[in-house]
């Protein structure tokens, strides 16, 4: 007898009267999605505001760096070198002379954008793939799962540092395809397991025995049921995409000057971290705290639509 | 309950001949290699005829599933023919064997997940409408679940709400009334009650006999409780490791049954009643069912039998009226695969 | 030969009769999004050494959670127990430290799962997880806790114990694995086993081999065994005596011949006459209707009272106490007398 624990039963039971035929409305319960009950779980989790606030606070600044950074990040004079902190510039100076805080808010923008791009990029081209693996199994399955086995073997700093010196002037486009090309065996391997499942559950077979097409059976029953594991894991690539991108601009092969990159301030700095730890401090604090603002996104958003909640 | 049908006097509407499901075993990852098979149906023919109830009885691993995913055509058959109304429906696919599907359709056992969660029940109902645009028009389509919600007992209003919303009782009503969208004639019901509460069970199989008086429909009801079975079904097959071993009418089964492993199936089932249990004959079986990948040679049950004897490990014994009973009157005279069959009540009926 | 004499030599008929295992008044509730869930409301039972109790309930009835509560396995939190005492030998378990509580548990208290594959580790072989009973709990060496599991496997009737001791549970048919189960309850012949669903995974023929065995070693060992089940087929074999629960609360309680002859609590009735009879071919089946309730809302008075054939307005404002019903048995019913009646 599945599912006829005591516990079971204990949530999710509407409630029951006279004779089962005609319960009386329940303004509590009306019409509840799964989705809808993973957002009322959502906002109850004081992580998620946290998270949530942070990103949109970096979203804003890179829309509007101007917003709240006056200065002109690139204009430099080599007169500030290695200020540190002061009441105008609180972030005090980098070697060039540069104003840290500017650096560091403009700074946001080709991160956000490159872990956007990239994330939407994995999504897309991992879920095609590892759903289609998932669904029609055989063949198909058995190449791509030998494909993706290929770009799991690459190093991925080591594949960084050899792609991207092929390309001289690093941009954001070009460093987001480079993370699309090695991340998106990772999301179609879990997009495969997630359609394998949801393809094997029952309603996937009730539908099919009414003769629904593939079509059908995709995008209705099995898309939707393999979305959450999809969801949650790309909110925590968001993340590590941007600290990736960090680390290659970082080794001097993804974003390059004059763009404004975390990763760029992060290495000049390094070299004069004894003289100046400001330098450091502030672009990589802000890296920290966005990467872990979609780490911790991303665990709410697990725990608001795990299913065994349910 | 339905009359008992006068069997000869009619066509079967569903006709099943040496139906043989055996699932590969592989090794190997890019080539595979074949290394083996689970015999998971193994010769199995049987006949449904209309407006009756064919129960189909047996353990885990009898294949009684994989025959009702057969019959749906959600599996493919390795061998053997499916006659429905003269076409084997085994062939067919692409248009042909949609068409066939609105006349055939399926309850399933697990209420919790043969409904899509993330769909409203009014979608849920309503899809076979969605796939068959041809049964109820676009406008028509609200009423009609309404109606079908109505049917199976259930408030009309509840058509936006989801499915864990409602108790697996409730649930195995929506998939039901999914079930009956399309008018078919046959639904297919693989343990459609075993997930259910004691006091759910009996309201679902009181439905389900109503449905089927009111649509006149033939069902397939195939189930491990013995009990259930006998309550709602005309005719009863008992399936062991893949093959049939008796069938034939209620009576004959459970007042009359001539194969061993019926006899001892129906002995081991506990009677809620300390009064009759106590003047009724256990016959405990030793050891379990053997492995479908590697069967016994001849009778599949001669390893748990009790009568077995060496002509049971070299011939296969088959599906037929034995010769000795062939000419009695009782219900005695069915079809039982024993070289050895002989009558045994053990149920003590009345 | 005084009288005193008398009582300190030979143990008293009372001390001889008395629990085993007494549950008082004990309440467990789960903490959900929905507010509070009353699984068990209350409950009295008591089992004695070489005797049967069955606790029959539907899914919900909370059989299986009081049982959990018995055995310390409740998770605390959502779980919480605001009232009751579960006496073992005499002492209150609820008031013991979680040292003595583990002390108890495994060694004096056995419990059986539905689940026998989930319950068995699948990486250390069969005889090394019954072998870790006598390693732990009484520090045998590595081959002589082998040989108490070769031993303790023959017990159970596995077949060729003695060459099936080093496989995995996954080699084993789920009648065997069930036997293992068993097995490892019975490792350190405890007094008390609680055995929940332990035959509804399995099939029929399967089960009831199973259960005899439980019933052969319980008498055997003369052990208490509380057995938590939804079948009423089942428990008409082996019980003692039965205590069907509904909503949390014992309904009716009763020697194991009296229930099934004459129960006395409507839902008792209706459950026995909404299964269908494997040696009558009956018409429709009568069916108790309605859902069982929603444990945080549990209607007021008689918990049973929107599906019940009898109640009557006392039975929607007053709980029903467990009235006694002849000298053995109690039913929790404003009309016990009504329903025994007729």
């Amino acid at each position: 007898m599945p599912e006829n624990t005591d516990a079971a039963i204990l949530d999710g039971v509407p409630p029951t009267t006279q004779d089962g035929t005609a319960l009386p409305q329940d303004t509590r319960d009306k019409a509840r999605s799964l989705w809808t009950d993973a957002w009322y779980d959502l906002r109850r989790n004081p992580v998620f505001y946290i998270s949530s606030l942070v990103i949109l606070f970096l979203v804003f600044i890179s829309i509007w760096p101007g917003a709240i950074a006056h200065t002109d990040p690139l204009q430099c004079d080599l007169i500030n070198s290695q200020n540190g902190p002061s009441g105008g510039h609180w972030f005090g100076f980098d070697q060039q002379g540069c104003d840290v805080y500017s650096r560091t808010v403009h700074g946001a923008r080709n991160s956000v954008e490159v872990g956007l791009l990239s994330t939407v990029g994995v999504a897309l081209l991992g879920s095609v793939l590892g759903g289609l693996a998932g669904y029609f199994g055989g063949w198909l399955d058995a190449i791509l799962s030998r494909v993706s086995d290929i770009f799991f073997g690459i190093p991925i700093l080591l594949g960084g540092v050899v792609f991207l010196s092929a390309f001289k002037g690093g941009s954001v486009s070009i460093v987001s395809t480079f993370i699309i090309l090695l991340g998106w065996p990772q999301l179609a391997r879990i997009a495969r397991g997630a359609v394998i499942t949801a393809k094997e559950q029952d309603y996937v077979l009730a539908a099919k025995a009414l003769g629904a097409g593939h079509g059908r059976l995709l995008l209705r029953h099995i898309a939707p049921n393999a979305l959450a594991p999809v969801i949650v894991w790309s909110t925590i690539a968001l993340g590590t995409f941007i600290s990736l991108e960090a680390t290659l601009s970082f080794l001097g092969v993804g974003l390059k000057p004059p763009a404004v990159s975390w990763g760029i301030d992060i290495s000049s700095a390094s070299e004069q971290i004894r003289n100046a730890p400001h330098m450091l401090l502030f672009p990589a604090g802000a890296l920290s705290i966005t990467v872990l603002a979609f780490i911790l996104l991303g665990d709410a958003v697990r725990d608001a639509l795990d299913p065994k909640l349910r | 309950m339905t009359e008992p049908t006068p069997v000869t006097s009619r066509e079967p509407i569903l006709r099943v001949r040496g139906l043989v499901k055996h699932f590969p075993l592989t090794q190997g990852i890019l080539f595979k290699k074949q290394v083996g098979a689970v015999k998971a149906v193994d010769g199995v023919s049987f006949d449904l005829y209309p407006g009756e109830t064919l129960g189909i009885v047996g353990e885990s691993g009898c294949g009684k599933s994989t025959v009702a995913k057969l019959l749906m055509n959600l599996e493919q058959a390795t061998a053997g023919e499916v006659f429905y109304k003269g076409q084997d429906i085994t062939k067919l696919s692409g248009r042909a064997l949609k068409a066939v599907r609105r006349n055939i359709q399926m309850v399933f056992q697990d209420p919790y997940t043969s409904l899509n969660p993330r769909m409203t029940v009014g979608d849920i109902i309503g899809e076979p409408f969605d796939i068959h645009p041809e049964v109820a028009p676009k406008g028509d389509r609200r009423k009609r679940v309404q109606e079908l919600l109505d049917v199976v007992g259930l408030n009309p209003e509840y058509i936006n709400r989801y499915p864990h919303q409602f108790s697996g009782g409730q649930r195995q009503r929506i998939g039901i009334a999914r079930g009956l969208a399309l008018n078919p004639e046959i639904i297919i019901c693989d343990e459609p009650v075993s997930a259910l509460d004691v006091s759910v069970q009996a309201q679902v199989i009181n439905l389900m006999e109503k449905l089927q008086d009111e649509f006149s429909l033939s069902y397939i009801f195939i189930a491990h409780d013995l009990s259930i079975v006998r309550h709602i079904s005309d005719r009863v097959g008992v399936m062991y490791l893949g093959k049939m071993a008796e069938i034939g009418s209620d009576a004959a089964i459970y007042e009359h049954p001539t194969h061993p492993y019926t006899q001892a199936l129906l002995s081991a089932v506990p009677v809620p009643d300390p009064e009759a249990r106590e003047h009724r004959e256990r016959i405990i079986l030793s050891g379990d069912v053997p492995s479908p990948a590697n069967p016994p040679s001849g009778c599949r049950f001669r390893t748990r039998c009790w009568k077995a004897q060496d002509r049971c490990a070299q011939e296969e014994p088959l599906l037929a009226i034995p010769a000795r009973f062939a000419q009695a009157t009782t219900p005695v005279a069915h079809e039982s695969a024993c070289h050895f069959a002989e009558e045994k009540d053990v149920v003590g009926a009345a | 030969m005084t009288v005193i004499d008398d009582v300190s030599n030979v143990p008293a008929p009372d001390a001889a009769l008395a629990p085993l295992l007494e549950v008082r008044d004990l309440h467990v509730e789960f903490h959900t999004r929905d507010g509070i869930a009353k699984a068990v409301n209350g409950v009295n039972y008591s089992v004695s050494a070489g005797e049967t109790l069955a606790v029959l309930g539907e899914s919900g009835s909370g059989k299986s959670v009081s049982a959990q509560a018995v055995m310390g396995i409740l998770d605390m939190p959502p779980a919480r127990i605001p009232k009751g005492e579960i006496f073992f030998q005499g002492r209150d378990m609820l008031k013991m430290s979680g040292e003595e509580r583990r002390k108890i548990r495994g060694r004096k208290i056995a419990m059986i799962f539905q689940d026998a594959l989930s319950s068995l580790n699948p990486v250390l072989s069969v005889g090394y997880q019954l072998g870790e009973m006598y390693r732990v709990h009484q520090g045998l060496s590595r081959k002589a806790a082998k040989a108490k599991s070769i031993e303790l496997m023959d017990r159970v009737r596995i077949p060729a114990a003695r060459e099936r001791v080093n496989d995995y549970p996954h080699q084993f048919s789920g009648g065997m694995r069930q036997r293992i189960m068993i097995a490892m309850a019975l490792a350190l012949e405890p007094e008390l086993i609680i055995a929940d669903e332990p035959t509804t995974a399995l099939d029929v023929t399967v089960q009831a081999q199973v259960m005899e065995l439980l019933a052969e070693l319980q008498r055997e060992y003369n052990m208490g065994l509380i057995l938590i089940t939804h079948d009423l087929g089942v428990v008409a074999d082996v019980a003692d005596k039965i205590a069907v629960m509904y909503a949390g609360r014992i309904v009716e309680d009763a020697p194991v011949h009296d229930i099934y002859a004459r129960p006395a609590h409507p839902y008792t009735k209706g459950l026995l006459q909404s299964i269908p009879r494997l040696d009558q071919k009956g018409q429709e089946l009568y069916a108790i209707k309605g859902l069982p309730p929603n444990l945080t809302r549990i209607p007021a008075g008689c918990a049973f009272n929107p599906r019940c054939p009898m109640a009557q307005d006392i039975c929607r404002t007053d709980v029903p106490p467990l009235h006694p019903v002849g000298t053995a048995r109690g039913s929790a019913c404003h009309f016990w007398k009504e329903t025994l009646g007729d």
